[in-house]
């Protein structure tokens, strides 16, 4: 220590210093490397097992299981004033005809317990679903044809072998009465099981076997539309407003400023604002889409005018100076260059706040759109709900064959949500210009 | 251009819509009386002219306060209701102007349930209460719930640990089973209990509070979540209504509560405790206004027999004098006062 040549490295030290600080870094690289897969694996290992948890419940939840009838269609009993349309058809004894058709296959049940069991194989809905056959084919009255009818949710379960039969029957749902007619249904061969044709064309229903998302279906894109047309050129005009032509002055800044801070307040605020300005000062009704659209539309405007003005921003200034320099108007520099040029961007910001209105749930709660309502909506002044209202909806039921459902539910809001996502990138990759 | 034309499109649709007037029935409240209201609801909507009323969910309180909120279309129609209204509630009603009538239209029990392959409970009430209210009478005072075991509170209960997954505070099921359990179960009948609320100069209310020490387990408003919760501890117990048991009634069994096992005849007949009325409150002002409200509540009186579609779902009728009563009363629609829900 007190000879100044101590504090000179041979260079064998230093060689082995420099090495050992080299496996230090390399091994530093290592683990952060190994941080980096591993954050990777862990977000990929929740996909998969999110993905797999959905598929494996929802996929099942696509089919159910349909009993084949021979329906005699007699136009005296199913059309008494013989005009075919809805009104004189709403006389005709649909379910009568479906019941007759199904005790003729169960070998004529008698007495008015057995009867009873029959009835209960089959769905609530199948005198409507005859109805509508027959609307569709009213040429094919007078003859037999053979249709086929739901099962009941209960049934259906027990298909499906999730219930047992070894349960006493007291714990069951579905009786022996009922096992034995079930085993003769399948004995000769009317029992199938297909894609169901109620989730996707039925609307909401209580009789899980009848519940679709159509309704549903139908009320997400009605609020979305009107969510893109007040959103996106409000967001559009904000965006180039504030980039192209506001002055920088205390009062921009202070746009600026709350328009990120409205990015950050929760979604659930905007359905209270929606509530007390649409439906209380306005006076619209409750549950319609085109409050819900409004609502979604103010949630998703910050999004779009951050996304709009950072794509604006990434237009070079020597487009819009070449534009100025040939003689070009202020406004004609900013609609014939500046906006196709960003548009892809905004474009895809835009899609990325509709795929959030999509999902949200919680703005509607408060404008009624979180509700049981049947009809679907055929504009959008109708009442509606949208899907994950739906599904949130299902996930309560007590009635067994709504898990499936619930989770086949969840299918279709991802496939949506993935072809928004899809849509969004196709999008930018087809517009997009690279300097 | 295009963005012109879109915010003149925009522009219009938002204000060409205030006038649109409202021409189906809006119903919100208990979460426990909606899949009853939505069957309804619904075999009413399959009829002919008729536009299935729209059904929300909120809670008991979201239906009461709904209704009463004011008179127009932009308020709802019907408030469903699992608790009755209390003199407070109907107070704003009157101070709003609205005048209601109240429909009962059956009954929904509570049951403590866990997995068949677990240990069948048989409890008293007050041993019930004991094991989940927030505070016991120990010693003369009352302090806080010291109950590790179902077995320290009475040797003939199971030994195992309690463990309860029932709703939170927002849920109308929980607040009727702290009142009918914990409070008038528990602390009014106990005389431990009695003796040592005096002491402390608390009131028997308070007993309504659940303890938080990890023994009651929020598992949030869906009863599905317990119910499957249940089927894979097979040591835990589940707290939530009636519907949910008999849905799930091969792998699940009731706690047989003060000797009494919950079914459908025991609670129908007034036997099993642990039940409370179901409600509807109609608004008096928009009969006649909103078109189909008489359908609706006619529609009922279609489904809510001993036979009915609504005692598949698990809905407890009321005996047919009650039955009657009520469908008498949604011919003369009296109005609601104070004195009739003393």
């Amino acid at each position: 220590m007190s000879d100044q040549g101590s504090f000179r490295l041979s260079p064998e030290r230093a060689a082995e210093r420099v090495a050992y600080s080299i496996s230090l870094r390399k091994r530093r690289e290592k683990r952060f490397l190994f941080l980096g897969k591993f954050a990777v694996a862990v977000a990929l290992g929740f996909l998969v097992l999110l993905f797999a948890g959905i598929l494996s419940k929802g996929i099942p939840g696509l089919f159910q299981h349909y009993v084949t009838l021979d329906v005699q269609l007699d136009a005296e009993r199913l059309d008494p004033s013989g005009q075919r349309t809805i009104e004189s058809l709403a006389d005709g004894d649909f379910d009568g005809v479906v019941r007759d058709a199904l005790y003729e296959v169960l070998g004529g049940p008698t007495g008015r317990k057995a009867k009873r069991q029959a009835r209960k194989l089959i769905s609530s809905g199948s005198g409507q679903r005859l109805m509508q056959h027959v609307l569709d084919n009213p040429d094919q009255m007078g003859s037999t044809v053979a249709l086929q009818f739901a099962v009941d949710d209960d049934v259906d379960t027990f298909l499906r072998g999730l219930i047992s039969r070894d349960t006493p029957e007291a714990d069951r749902r579905v009786s022996d009465q009922m096992i034995s007619y079930i085993d003769l249904l399948q004995a000769e061969g009317r029992i199938s099981y297909e894609i169901s044709d109620y989730l996707f064309f039925g609307s909401a229903s209580r009789d899980a076997e009848m519940a679709g998302i159509r309704g549903a279906l139908v009320g997400s894109i009605l609020t979305l539309l009107v969510c893109i047309v007040i959103a996106f050129p409000l967001g559009v005009a904000t965006a180039v407003y504030l980039e192209e032509m506001a002055p920088k002055n205390r009062f921009t800044e202070i746009i600026e400023i709350n328009i990120n801070n409205l990015a950050a307040v929760p979604s659930v605020v905007f359905g209270i604002m929606g509530l007390a300005i649409f439906i209380v000062i306005f006076g619209m009704p409750r549950s319609i889409p085109l409050v819900g659209g409004i609502v979604l539309a103010l949630m998703t405007l910050p999004t779009i005018i951050i996304s709009s003005r950072a794509s604006i921003r990434a237009v070079p200034p020597s487009i819009r100076d070449a534009a100025l320099g040939v003689g070009a108007s202020k406004m004609q520099t900013i609609t014939h260059h500046v906006l196709p040029l960003a548009m892809p961007g905004m474009l895809t910001g835009t899609i990325i706040g509709m795929a959030q209105a999509l999902g949200e749930t919680a703005p509607l709660l408060m404008i009624g759109m979180v509700a049981f309502i049947v009809d679907v909506p055929s504009g959008v002044t109708d009442p509606g709900t949208v899907l994950p209202v739906q599904i949130f909806m299902w996930a309560d039921f007590a009635e067994r064959m709504f898990i499936q459902k619930t989770s086949a539910a969840i299918i279709v809001l991802l496939a949506f949500l993935i072809s928004m996502n899809a849509a969004a990138i196709l999008l930018r990759k087809k517009l997009e210009r690279r300097w | 251009m295009f963005v012109r034309i879109a915010t003149a499109a925009a522009l219009a649709v938002v204000l060409s819509s205030p006038t649109v007037a409202r021409d189906y029935i809006s119903i919100a409240g208990s979460s426990t009386v909606l899949p009853f209201a939505t069957i309804v609801a619904e075999r009413l909507g399959r009829g002919a002219n008729q536009k299935t009323p729209v059904v929300e969910s909120g809670g008991s309180s979201v239906g009461k306060k709904g209704v009463c909120d004011g008179i127009g279309t932009e308020f709802i129609d019907i408030g469903n209701a699992s608790s009755r209204m209390k003199t407070a509630e109907l107070e704003y009603c009157e101070k709003n102007g609205v005048k209601l009538t109240e429909i009962k239209v059956g009954y929904d029990g509570i049951v403590v349930a866990n997995s068949k392959n677990g240990t069948p409970l048989k409890i008293s009430l007050a041993n019930l209460g004991k094991a989940l209210t927030a505070e016991v009478a120990i010693g003369g005072k009352m302090v806080p719930n010291p109950y590790k075991k179902w077995s320290d509170i009475d040797p003939s209960l199971p030994d195992a640990a309690i463990r309860v997954y029932g709703p939170p505070t927002t849920s109308g099921t929980r607040a009727s089973y702290a009142e009918i359990v914990n409070e008038k179960a528990y602390c009014k009948k106990d005389a431990d209990a009695k003796a040592a609320l005096k002491a402390s100069g608390k009131k028997a209310k308070t007993c309504r509070a659940m303890r938080t020490d990890g023994a009651y387990v929020e598992a949030g408003e869906q009863d599905n979540l317990i119910v499957q919760k249940l089927q894979e501890d097979t040591n835990a117990y589940g707290i939530f209504g009636f519907s949910y048991l008999d849905q799930n009634s091969d792998t699940l069994q009731g706690a047989e509560l003060s000797g009494v096992v919950p079914t459908f005849d025991a609670i129908a007949a007034g036997k099993y405790k642990a039940s409370r009325a179901l409600y509807f409150y109609v608004k008096h002002q928009h009969v006649g206004v909103v078109p189909g409200i008489e359908a609706y509540m006619t529609e009922w009186t279609k489904h809510w027999g001993d036979d009915g579609i609504l005692a598949d779902a698990g809905m407890i009728p009321m005996p047919d004098a009650e039955r009657d009563e009520m469908a008498d009363r949604m011919k003369n629609r009296p109005v609601l006062v104070a004195a009739d829900l003393k």
